[in-house]
């Protein structure tokens, strides 16, 4: 079963046409990487499956999005639940300006979990998971704005795990961050995967070698070439994608 | 719908609903004196000097009288501001001076207005011996306009992007050289919106004349700096609480409420207007 | 670059930094000029210049203070036993009241025998309080002038009335204006408050561009209506209102006033609120919407605490607003001088003290140094609150 989909998407912002006729399948257990260079509508892409870009003054979508089968823009659909599907991991760490704890249970919370214990087990579950466990559980309380770059991020992954998505979207999750951060957070994609479905937008090409399955290149607005990542880095069908991938622009 | 969906919907109804009676406020205040206040209004009104205890005849002196308050404190107020707004802004950094200098600012624009009638009168009207005066009356509400000046110059300097000092540096101009002619330019429209916003400021006091110039009734056009002048929020607070005839001058007392709030809001409408159209033109660029 | 350009620059220089310093000049002149008014009300006795109090030689009570005087004045102390002194019942006495007392011809036609009626009265009366002016006191006088004690700061605060023109003493206890003034301004945020978070909450997180267009340029005129004005529409709608509604004698009321301030404050704290509203980053936004957090959960978890501080600063302003707000109040609060105790009875702000009494105040007196002094502490207030959004401003705002 295909877990998210778009089908002949285009966007607006008033009038500038943002993505034009986009139709693209995410298989389960996936990474998928978006390439392509700055402004090319591959962040406006990712937001799609959250509907985060409705926040946008005159934003305009025509085309069928779906997780999970469900058409995410039809009129009847829950928006909130909807989300709680679909997690998100942001460019900067931006966790709240609360304890480690309530960073992670903030999303049950929200969703009218109130049993301590539940939200105790799955804080420390999707800690562990984030590979952050280790070095926070004795200081749960501590104001998560205290942490590292890096430790933030793998804080704000176990926020989003925690509230239990299928797909998980990461916008440039590891572009803030050093390089032996971004390194765990690499390790800790390859471990997600097993668990989940992840689309990632990154500007570092080694980085989506190194960690996706498959590879969509965007180019102005267009999907230019998705395929296998083995195949786009080796021998990608679009000169442009050659060009990009070598380095030639962008 | 679940229950978080509807308390989200009860509590936003219930915030737009105080918010539609904000509007429904101004519009209550707004319309009652513009219904109240047209009966009164007509050419002689606006004219003529008032008669048989301010129940007949007109408000002329009274707006004259503003006229020339707010033409006197702009005088004094606007250079002063906009200098120091520029000093603030172009030649300290971040410094203990600036903040001390925005601090000193912030607690001028503070002061009640009536504190500022109290200083003029000790200062100008007695300590000065300008006595009752235009000239009293123009410094004490040009000091109360100072704040609002200072600030709204630096906020119209801070929208000057960084980049064109740097490429007027570049070529070799002086600081003097690039605030006169790359910063200046450049930020004049929104200095000018912060003149027309602080003439509305100052046209609608009244505890700052109350002690340094404005007159209970005084059918005549000042002659010097020196005189008296009755001013319209002054002879509106006369009208509705000390006429000698309260029934009888109340009509006179809806139109100059009425010509006073047109004049303060015409003045703000203008300033929107003027910054909308600047802010257009920015998007254009 | 020239000799006479670089002067030039120095003195244009020179002349900017001149005017950046005339706000901090004004602030401090405003300063000295209050003290320099206000103060000479706490150097002085509560009489008039030339006047004295006058007691019998047998009378044991060292000195008295403008309070017992004006109760003495007033029959609320009627034995001197009441202030420590010997058990005679009070004889009150001014110089008129001699004038009735003994004949025309007793007196002389010139007044000339005054002195020595005087003197006869006050050895033949041992309960005696006189009020009479220095040149009336006989040279060899065989009572004794009792001294009265200076006004101090705690008498000027705590006092509890305010009679500034009464003779023969006045009294200038500022307490029921400041209960006014804090009544006022708290029925106004009270108002204020719930009204303004509401329209900045709706103006920064639920409007769409069309209702924001509406809603900014209500606030905006709101702001722009001079406080005369406000203070009109009070008098002539709300305050008979009020009387009718509430069934009251007179509808000028702490109320009255606090809805008119409460109106006036709006637009600073809709538009302070909205700004602090505003600077929430919009990642912890989407982060927490992404969460599946509904809009209103995300205002209330995210939002407000990220904005408190701003939110806070804005009720402070709002305050500041509400507490130094003159013609308004002056209008429609019913100027009595007593301690109000609920929100229908009239009362009287420290601003419109000044304001309605100012004006009628010869130049020098005590009544005038009285008024400066009120000023003084309301400037108190004032800076009291802008320190206060100081301190606020600059604390780290990060939990």
């Amino acid at each position: 079963m295909t877990q998210a989909e778009a089908k002949n998407v285009n966007v607006w912002y008033d009038s500038f046409q943002a993505l034009k006729d986009i139709s693209m399948t995410f298989e389960p257990n996936t990474v998928t990487a978006l390439i392509g260079p700055s402004g090319c509508g591959k962040s406006t892409f990712l937001r799609l499956f959250n509907r985060m870009n409705d926040l946008i003054p005159l934003f305009r979508v025509e085309g069928l999005v779906t997780v999970n089968g469900q058409n995410v823009y039809s009129k009847d659909i829950r928006l909130d639940e909807m989300r709680k599907k679909v997690g998100m991991v942001f460019q900067k760490p931006n966790p709240f300006p609360k304890s480690i704890f309530e960073n992670v249970a903030y999303g049950l919370r929200v969703n009218g979990i109130s049993n301590r214990k539940e939200i105790e087990e799955t804080v420390e579950r999707s800690l562990k998971q984030a590979a952050l466990w280790d070095e926070v559980k004795d200081s749960l309380k501590k104001s998560a704005m205290e942490l590292s770059g890096g430790q933030q991020q793998r804080l704000c992954i176990a926020r989003a795990l925690a509230v239990q998505p299928k797909l998980i979207l990461m916008d440039e999750p590891a572009s803030a961050l050093d390089p032996i951060s971004t390194n765990r957070i690499e390790e800790l994609i390859f471990e997600l995967k097993k668990d989940y479905t992840i689309i990632i937008v990154t500007h570092n090409l080694q980085q989506a070698g190194r960690i996706s399955d498959a590879t969509a290149f965007f180019y102005l607005g267009e999907l230019v070439e998705f395929n296998l990542t083995k195949k786009i880095f080796l021998n990608p069908d679009n000169e442009r994608t050659q060009n990009y991938i070598t380095g030639r622009f962008g | 719908m679940n229950t978080k969906q509807l308390k989200q919907r009860i509590a936003f109804s219930i915030f737009g609903t105080m918010s539609f009676i904000v509007v429904a406020i101004l519009v209550i205040i707004l319309g009652f004196i513009v219904i109240r206040g047209m009966s009164a209004i007509s050419w002689e009104f606006l004219t003529e000097m008032p008669k048989d205890g301010m129940t007949k005849g007109g408000i002329f002196p009274a707006i004259v009288g503003t006229g020339c308050l707010v033409l006197g404190s702009m005088v004094f107020a606007f250079p002063i501001g906009v200098l120091s707004g520029i000093y603030i802004n172009e030649y300290l950094t971040e410094s203990w001076l600036k903040k001390f200098l925005r601090m000193m600012t912030n607690n001028l624009a503070g002061v009640p207005s009536i504190v500022f009638g109290l200083f003029g009168m000790a200062l100008f009207v007695n300590y000065l011996s300008f006595g009752d005066s235009i000239i009293a009356g123009s410094m004490t509400l040009g000091l109360l306009a100072l704040p609002v000046v200072i600030r709204l110059t630096e906020e119209a300097l801070k929208t000057v992007d960084d980049n064109l000092r740097l490429g007027s540096y570049a070529l070799g101009a002086t600081k003097i050289q690039t605030i006169q002619k790359v910063v200046i330019p450049i930020a004049f429209p929104n200095i000018m919106t912060g003149l027309i916003l602080s003439i509305g400021r100052v046209s609608g006091e009244t505890a700052p004349i109350l002690f340094t110039v404005a007159a209970y009734f005084l059918p005549r056009l000042p002659h010097s700096l020196s005189d008296q002048v009755m001013a319209l929020p002054y002879h509106l607070y006369v009208l509705a609480t000390s006429g000698t005839n309260m029934e009888e001058s109340r009509p006179m007392a809806y139109g100059t409420a009425l010509v006073l709030v047109s004049i303060v809001l015409i003045i703000n409408v203008s300033a929107s207007l003027l910054r909308r159209r600047i802010q257009k033109k920015v998007k254009m660029n | 670059m020239g000799k006479g350009r670089r002067i030039f620059e120095k003195v244009v220089t020179g002349v900017l930094f001149s005017s950046s310093t005339i706000t901090s000049l004004t602030v401090i002149l405003i300063v000295v000029f209050l003290f320099k008014e206000g103060i000479s009300l706490f150097n002085s006795t509560p009489t008039e210049k030339n006047y004295v109090i006058a007691v019998s030689k047998v009378n044991t009570v060292p000195v008295i203070t403008s309070n017992q005087l004006a109760d003495i004045f007033n029959q609320d102390i009627t034995n001197w036993k009441q202030l420590g002194g010997r058990n005679d019942s009070i004889i009150r006495l001014t110089v008129n009241d001699l004038a009735s007392i003994f004949t025309e011809e007793e007196l002389g036609p010139n007044l000339e025998f005054l002195p020595v009626k005087v003197n006869e009265y006050v050895k033949a009366t041992p309960g005696v309080i006189l009020y009479l002016s220095k040149s009336q006191l006989p040279s060899n006088f065989e009572g004794r002038v009792i001294p009265v004690k200076k006004i101090t700061v705690k008498d000027f605060i705590g006092g509890k009335h305010w009679y500034p023109t009464t003779e023969p003493i006045p009294q200038f206890g500022i307490w029921p204006m400041i209960v006014g003034t804090l009544m006022v301004t708290l029925g106004a945020i009270l108002f204020a408050l719930p009204f303004g978070m509401a329209t900045a909450i709706i103006m920064s997180e639920v409007a769409d561009i069309r209702l924001r267009n509406i809603l900014k340029p209500v606030v905006e005129l709101l702001a722009g209506i001079p406080s005369v004005v406000y203070g009109f529409f009070g008098l002539v709608v709300l305050v008979p209102l009020i009387q009718q509604l509430f069934k009251l004698d007179v509808g000028e009321t702490v109320l009255a006033g606090s809805i008119v301030l409460g109106i006036m404050a709006l637009p600073t704290i809709v538009t302070v609120a909205e700004d602090s509203l505003r600077t929430t980053p919009r990642a912890l936004k989407e982060a927490s919407l992404a969460l599946g957090a509904s809009q209103w959960q995300t205002l209330v978890r995210v939002v407000i605490p990220y904005s408190k501080s701003g939110i806070s600063t804005a009720i402070i302003l709002g305050i500041g607003r509400a507490i130094g707000e003159t013609m308004a109040v002056l209008m429609v609060t019913g100027n009595s001088s007593n301690i109000p105790t609920s929100f229908l009875q009239p009362t009287r702000t420290i601003p419109a003290t000044i304001a309605a009494e100012l004006g009628e105040t010869p130049y020098g007196g005590l009544h005038f140094s009285a008024l400066f002094a009120l000023a003084i502490i309301l400037f108190m207030f004032t800076i009291i609150i802008n320190l206060t959004v100081e301190v606020i401003k600059n604390r780290n705002r990060r939990f």
